[in-house]
């Protein structure tokens, strides 16, 4: 018998139907609201496309931002994001994961451990701007590396740490039990069983973690304007001591423009970073299968 | 034997030598946290050595660059709620709603399609969103309420609600596929239809991880930067005209800090005080966030 169903023969009172017409509202209002998010990704896609696609070209790829609309292209913030992107891999990764090992596979069940887990989940929640003022008061002026690529991602990467750490213990915590069991069984001391086999099995699922909040990352705009990016820069960075500008910096410069002739600029610069992101999001859906489909 | 001793001997040490490595990166976060604190508490001292923190708080003018400065942070305060409070009006009800539709009704095939469509939705970087609300939110609503200010609250608040939405949404329907079958089917088994087991046992027992995703969605629209400075503008104004041109701390934070801010200048701590109240403010909505999940929390074990 359905739920809401009036017994067999009787016919289903006033009362029934109108429950079964409130849940189907119900049922409907929720679909609804489900496509509220997609409908509104959709009208942002074709906001972007329509305003940015005939702006967008190989000389736009390639050239420098200049005071002509007509001439201006991205050739710095293209440069600027893949630097940061890398350099914030570089230190974020290795230091995240240290720490995620260490609160899953050494840390012992105590007060320290549970505050440092607290404290993590806390710095996921700052807000990127508060990350920024860190990185301006300490980087910027504290260790006077000036508004170079190296205060960007270190600022950057002080921002993915939390996400990364607490994904790459999920990867970790998932890896059972039994594999490292049969490994101290077998005489393999504590580091040997992480190297030899935790961190082997929870690597896929570390490096999809670390790609999704490394393309939040690239994302980033407010803590970077903090630290001292420009929005308007006509070389690429040299070393990790130049000053630089990167792809969503460039877009924000585009927008706040009072001429109208630049907002075609901005969309463009959108689907370029948009495309970016999706790359990165593809690869770490990719990875993430192919590990579900190998365990 | 005695190979075999140092061996073991240099092993041992090697271990330690890692799991103190180890340890070392994992303790860093906390430094960073009181790297954090210790910044902005030392410039917001040196601020308050030169306004009086009552002014601060109770103030209801906003005009550093002013020749007659007022330091009052109620209009920048009142923007970030307005906006804030705007989004949490269009993402709860949505996101709950969606949470609902894709732990109880949807099959696993219509989950495969909407689900990374709400992750893209939240990966969406915060520029992006203002570009939308400028181009193409607010020519709506001035089509709409003609009045309506080229900057204003009202779009960065559509905006910022859609960014949140993946946040409510994903959370409320962990909370709701926590919730164990056996109490559905207990439902169904009085006669209950799907819009009573749905509202009546199973939100209900995931309410303490509902209100939980709620205040952290919330926390995030007041945390929420570049979609804001874009759109609702940068005019202090103590308002609750969404329609209405307005500046909030983060937008402000960001406006003080285009210019060249010397330090030590009384400009340059300001950025510092408004920073900090933003990070008490959010610090405050995540703990309760937190403590309302661990306390309210069902076992069903």
């Amino acid at each position: 018998m359905r739920p809401g169903r009036a017994p067999l023969g009787a016919s289903p009172s006033a009362f029934d139907r109108a429950r079964r017409t409130k849940g189907r509202i119900f049922a409907f209002t929720c679909a609804a609201a489900a496509f509220v998010g997609v409908a509104s990704l959709g009208a942002l896609l074709v906001d972007v496309i329509a305003d940015g696609a005939s702006r967008l070209d190989l000389a736009f790829l390639t050239g420098f931002a200049s005071r002509f609309p007509e001439r201006s292209g991205i050739r710095a913030a293209l440069a600027g994001s893949v630097w940061l992107l890398v350099l914030t891999a570089l230190i974020s990764f290795p230091l995240s994961v240290a720490a995620a090992i260490h609160l899953e596979e050494y840390a012992p069940r105590n007060w320290v451990t549970r505050a440092i887990q607290t404290n993590i989940a806390n710095l996921a929640g700052v807000p990127s701007i508060v990350y920024g003022i860190l990185g301006l008061a300490l980087f910027v002026r504290g260790l006077r590396l000036e508004r170079s690529v190296l205060s960007g991602a270190l600022t950057l990467s002080l921002l993915v740490m939390p996400v990364i750490i607490m994904s790459a213990q999920e990867a970790i915590r998932a890896v059972p039990s039994t594999i490292r069991e049969a490994a101290y069984g077998l005489g393999a001391t504590r580091w040997q069983v992480v190297r030899g086999q935790v961190l082997p099995m929870a690597m896929p699922g570390i490096l999809t973690g670390t790609i999704l909040a490394l393309s939040r990352a690239v994302g980033e705009t407010a803590p970077l304007i903090m630290v001292g990016a420009v929005g308007f820069l006509a070389f690429t960075p040299q070393s990790v001591m130049d000053p630089f500008t990167v792809l969503p910096l460039q877009i924000y410069s585009w927008i706040s423009r009072p001429q109208e002739e630049f907002q075609p600029l901005a969309a463009a610069g959108i689907i370029v970073l948009l495309a970016l992101l999706l790359t990165m999001n593809a690869f770490a859906i990719v990875l993430r299968n192919r590990a579900r489909s190998g365990g | 034997m005695g190979v075999d001793l140092t061996r073991k001997g240099s092993r041992k040490l090697g271990e330690s030598l890692i799991g103190t490595a180890l340890f070392a990166c994992a303790a860093f976060s906390t430094l960073v946290t009181v790297g954090v604190v210790v910044v902005l508490a030392r410039e917001s001292v040196a601020f308050f050595s030169e306004v009086s923190i009552v002014d601060f708080l109770t103030g209801t003018r906003w005009e550093p660059m002013f020749q007659e400065q007022h330091f009052g942070i109620l209009p920048l305060v009142s923007g970030s709620l307005l906006v804030a409070g705007g989004a949490g009006l269009i993402a709860l009800p949505i996101g709950i709603l969606s949470a609902i539709f894709l732990s109880e009704y949807a099959g696993a095939r219509l989950q495969a399609v909407l689900k990374p469509l709400l992750e893209i939705l939240a990966g969406v970087p915060t520029v992006v969103y203002g570009y939308f609300a400028l181009t193409f939110i607010t020519p709506l609503l001035r089509l709409v309420f003609p009045g309506t200010d080229i900057f204003n609250a009202a779009a960065a608040s559509i905006v910022v609600g859609l960014m949140i939405i993946p946040t409510v949404s994903s959370l409320s329907e962990d909370a709701l596929r926590a919730v164990p079958r056996s109490l559905r089917e207990a439902a169904y088994g009085l006669g209950a239809t799907k819009l009573e087991v749905s509202t009546r046992v199973v939100v209900p027992a995931a309410l303490s991880g509902i209100i939980a995703s709620f205040i952290l969605a919330i926390s995030r629209a007041v945390g929420e930067t570049m979609a804001v400075t874009i759109a609702a503008g940068n005019l202090p104004n103590l308002t609750l005209n969404p329609l209405e041109s307005i500046q909030t701390m983060t937008a402000f934070i960001v406006q003080a800090s285009m210019g060249d801010t010397p330090q030590g200048t009384l400009a340059y701590r300001t950025l510092f005080a408004v920073g900090m109240t933003l990070f008490l403010m959010t610090l405050g909505m995540n703990i309760v966030s937190q403590w309302v999940m661990a306390r309210f929390r069902e076992e069903y074990q």
